[in-house]
């Protein structure tokens, strides 16, 4: 070998195994003096990497689903569903109303013509979802309609509800990135909690604000003359009822709400949006297609507000475009509004036809712009929810165990050096070097990407251990192999690298691959096994076979001629 | 140099049905146990609370003893599994989550009311209990008091399950591609029946002797499925390039061969990573046992595959498709392309010619 080949190849070894430390042991700052004192070095080292919940604890939430809210919303809806289909089909309705409270959710319709009842009836089940006798008992007294939600179905509905928030919110943090948290329903089955337990993460109140947030997105249609005039909006919430003509009470189809108006974009301070008051729009009712409809919403810049300001867009699942074309089509010209969490975002009349997309304006900041498109994705809580405790708590798998796991991890280290000092003496050196490397390597490599370290990636740490200790002993044994059938030491070596290489890539190759199915499409655990184990077996393959190569390069360039070779 | 091995000449192909057919008993009595703890009522496999849920008790002491004293008294009770957590913003809060008794899969009050009689019996070696009226403070005689009990559901529930399963699938097909291409569809099917063969025997290690299956124990089997690849992809290696060197050796003898080349290696590899897992079983404590424990027998029979099912496998295989290429060969009185080696004049009942077509399309070695 040329000695210009190995300078080459020490001056890359040295380079990144010096960056692999600092990655590892330095700080994130300025170096002073103090960080290369032991105590500093283990201060950042603990700074650097991240543990888990399962091997540094974290925070400890509990929350309550309010499913009292969920019910409340199912009958409201269903009250003003149901006046609406008795009135479609021709019923004379005088009025109706919801009654809510824990044990009585009631759907009630007042019509003026008692002989009609079992005809009103009739016609309100065909279209409202009240003739599920399961879960609404009918009953009739006069032209008094009522439907009583059972017992049995409020605590189903309720569970369900609490079953729908807990898989959005698990949704919801898979999304963030947070890693390996634990998600668990808490408390008796009918407390509706929810225990999330999550290692430290950096900004907890911004997480904890995001699985709060409900997204109920819904698309309206604005009741106002139609473009080119201008929207129809009210000052005060009393004169948009006034404008209504029904005695102070809104109808079943129409919902009065608020409407934070969107100032055009201007560098003016004196035009803070904080200031701007509230307006009032009415909105038919029910709502044209709503946020279960969303296949996709994103945070995209505002054009004319510049990079600082962030709208949302959005696109429809088919059904919801099919729906949305259709009333579009038939409306042109008209006014309709974007509303989340009940109050109107956005108010635009209707150019032409649209299908499958569209855009939440509000001047948001990116942050918040993004935060909502990421709850918007992983659908609308079907209820809100609210913190009961929060703590912080120790690792999951005890500290105890955690010693204990680092003893016996430490146990199993030193034999593996110590048998490959024994049985491979000199280039049992070879593979140590090779194997410390890698460790170090891997740890930058794991800070580098931000995962977070967890016991399944430890369990990747050690596969890769093994397949590095693997590696070595390929290349050693082959070596040995081909100087038993007589070949001279120097073409023994560069035919043992080359033969074990062959087997070194297909190993690593075979492992890489199903590692990256494994992190594509795996959560929790699984994903941070892959994490590791690929980041694992790339470094391998330079400190096992580059590395360890380029010692024996060096070894057998120092004589000039070779004898003899410690293996 | 010390070697463990000089020369070793072993017929393991000859082996092959006594291999299979301990492989397949033991596969047997895995799901043997398994169908007849579920028959008659028991668990087939003792899962943790991250799969069923159980209850989480907060107990508040007056000097709280450190997590290895807990464990250690919980222990004694015979409670095993439970994980103990301490609150750091409280530091004389801790939580005690044990999973539930039995083989039901909802919390009921009755099984936190049992939960909490355990937990009181483990805490009670600590001192008496603060009386039910009395605040912890104020009751001089006591040493904790249990603040609070509730049911915890399933961490990892039966969609998380589902879902670690579809995935592993999804990798495994992976790597069978994978091996096709670089080898033959037979290796890949080979290697990947032998992963089949290690996670179903380790499963049902864990049903025979009721070790806690909790989420550790997926990185675990994931990691058992790594070794496993990895060392039989070791053997087809050298008996891909020994059919290359030895044309006209058998691939039986050609796997045999392999096997024995390859054999230090796996002797010091597998052995290695035993010692260091052998370490982790004795040394790393009662919460990492289903872990480690999982993959000492992982190690073990992922080694043992590459050779006794693996490699059998595969030489079966290859051996039925020549046969049939044969026969194909007869039926249409194709003349034979030149450069194809005669089928070897061998009477040894398992003798079998290489495929050439596949060999004449490789390329060199780089």
């Amino acid at each position: 070998m040329k000695k210009k080949n190995l300078l080459q190849r020490s001056i890359i070894i040295v380079a990144v195994t010096l960056i692999g430390l600092y990655i590892v042991i330095g700080p994130r700052h300025r170096p002073t003096v103090n960080d290369f004192k032991w105590s500093g070095i283990k201060s950042s080292l603990r700074s650097n990497i991240h543990l888990g919940l399962d091997l540094q604890g974290g925070s400890h939430l509990v929350m309550r689903v309010k499913t009292e809210e969920f019910l409340k919303r199912l009958t409201e809806d269903n009250a003003s569903a149901a006046q609406n289909a008795a009135k479609d089909a021709g019923v004379d309705v005088k009025g109706g109303h919801a009654e809510t409270g824990p044990g009585n959710y009631r759907v009630v319709v007042d019509i003026g013509d008692a002989a009609k009842a079992t005809e009103a009836k009739d016609a309100i089940q065909k279209k409202v979802e009240l003739g599920d006798s399961s879960i609404w008992s009918y009953s009739n007294s006069g032209p008094q309609l009522s439907w009583k939600m059972t017992p049995a179905a409020e605590r189903t509905l309720a569970d369900n509800a609490t079953t729908q928030a807990l898989n959005i919110i698990d949704s919801r943090i898979n999304a963030l990135g947070i890693a390996e948290p634990t998600l668990q329903t808490h408390g008796s089955q009918s407390s509706h909690q929810i225990l999330l337990q999550m290692p430290g993460v950096q900004d907890p109140e911004r997480v904890k604000e995001i699985l709060k947030g409900e997204s109920r997105l819904e698309l309206v249609h604005v009741v106002s003359p139609p473009s080119p005039q201008p929207s129809q909006t009210y000052n005060t919430e009393a004169e948009a009822l006034a404008s209504l003509n029904s005695g102070g009470t809104v109808p079943s189809n129409r919902r009065v709400l608020p409407y934070s108006e969107r100032i055009e974009a201007t560098r003016d301070a004196s035009t803070n949006p904080e200031q701007k008051p509230k307006r009032w729009v009415v909105v038919e009712l029910p709502a044209i297609i709503d946020g279960s409809e969303l296949r996709n919403a994103s945070a995209i810049p505002t054009r004319a507000g510049g990079a600082e300001e962030f709208e949302i867009n959005f696109s429809l699942k088919k059904s919801g475009a099919d729906k949305f074309g259709a009333w579009t089509g038939s409306h042109i010209n008209e006014y309709m509004g974007v509303v989340l969490n009940g109050e109107v975002k956005s108010i635009a009349y209707i150019k032409s036809q649209i299908f499958d997309s569209g855009q939440i304006e509000g001047r948001f900041t990116k942050q918040s712009a993004e935060d909502l498109a990421l709850t918007l994705r992983s659908g609308a809580l079907p209820a809100p929810i609210e913190y009961l405790e929060e703590r912080t708590v120790g690792p999951s798998l005890g500290q105890d165990s955690i010693n204990s796991g680092l003893t016996a991890s430490l146990v199993g280290l030193g034999l593996v050096v110590f048998f490959m000092l024994f049985y491979y003496r000199g280039a049992g050196i070879n593979a140590v070097v090779a194997l410390l490397l890698n460790m170090i390597l891997m740890l930058a490599g794991l800070i580098i990407f931000g995962a977070t370290l967890t016991l399944p990636g430890i369990a990747g740490i050690i596969l890769t251990i093994g397949m590095a200790v693997d590696s070595n002993v390929l290349i050693f044994e082959r070596i040995r192999e081909e100087l038993r059938s007589g070949k001279t030491i120097p073409s023994a070596v560069d035919q043992g690298f080359g033969r074990a290489f062959i087997t070194i890539i297909d190993t690593h190759v075979t492992t890489i691959i199903s590692s990256l199915f494994l992190f594509v499409f795996g959560t929790g655990p699984i994903r941070g096994f892959a994490v590791t184990l690929v980041i694992g077996l790339l470094v391998n393959l330079f400190s096992a076979v580059y590395v360890s190569r380029t010692i024996f390069i060096w070894e057998l360039g120092r004589k000039e001629k070779v004898e003899s070779l410690s293996i | 140099m010390i070697q463990i091995f000089k020369d070793v000449r072993i017929d393991w192909l000859a082996n092959r049905r006594a291999f299979i057919l301990v492989s397949v008993l033991l596969m047997l009595a895995g799901l043997a146990s398994a169908i007849v703890r579920q028959a008659t009522g028991h668990q087939a496999f003792n899962l943790g609370v991250d799969f069923k849920g159980g209850t989480v008790v907060t107990a508040k002491f007056k000097q709280r003893p450190s997590d290895v004293v807990v464990r250690e008294a919980l222990v004694k009770q015979g409670i095993h599994d439970a994980i103990v957590q301490p609150v750091t913003d409280k530091t004389d809060t801790v939580l005690i989550k044990l999973p539930l008794a039995g083989a039901s899969e909802t919390g009921t009050q009755a099984e936190v009311e049992s939960g909490r009689a355990r937990v009181r019996g483990a805490l009670n070696t600590f001192g008496a209990e603060a009386k039910p009226d009395v605040h912890l403070a104020n009751d001089p005689s006591a040493a904790y008091e249990i603040v609070g009990t509730d049911a915890v559901g399933a961490i990892a529930g039966a969609q998380l399950r589902n879902k670690a399963i579809a995935v592993t699938l999804a990798a495994l097909v992976g790597i069978l591609m994978y091996i096709a291409f670089r080898f033959e569809w037979t290796y890949g099917a080979a290697a990947v029946i032998a992963v089949f063969h290690d996670v179903l025997v380790t499963l049902g290690f864990f049903s025979i002797f009721q070790w806690e299956v909790s989420l550790t124990v997926i990185a675990a089997l994931l990691t058992l499925v790594g070794f496993s690849v990895n060392d039989t992809i070791v053997v087809f290696d050298r008996i891909r390039e020994n059919r290359k060197l030895h044309r006209r050796d058998s691939l039986y003898k050609i796997t045999n061969d392999s096997i024995n080349q390859t054999l230090s290696r796996t002797v010091i590899t597998s052995g290695l990573v035993f010692l260091s897992v052998l370490a982790m079983v004795l040394f790393g404590g009662e919460v990492l046992r289903g872990f480690s424990l999982a993959l000492l027998v992982g190690i073990i029979f992922g080694t043992y595959s590459s050779v006794a099912i693996a490699s059998p496998i595969m030489v079966w295989w290859e051996q039925k498709i020549e046969a049939s290429n044969r026969a194909m060969t007869l039926t249409l009185n194709a003349p034979v392309k030149s450069g194809v080696p005669r089928p070897a004049k061998t009477t040894n009942r398992d003798a079998f010619v290489p495929r050439t077509n596949k060999q004449s399309s490789r390329p060199g070695r780089a």
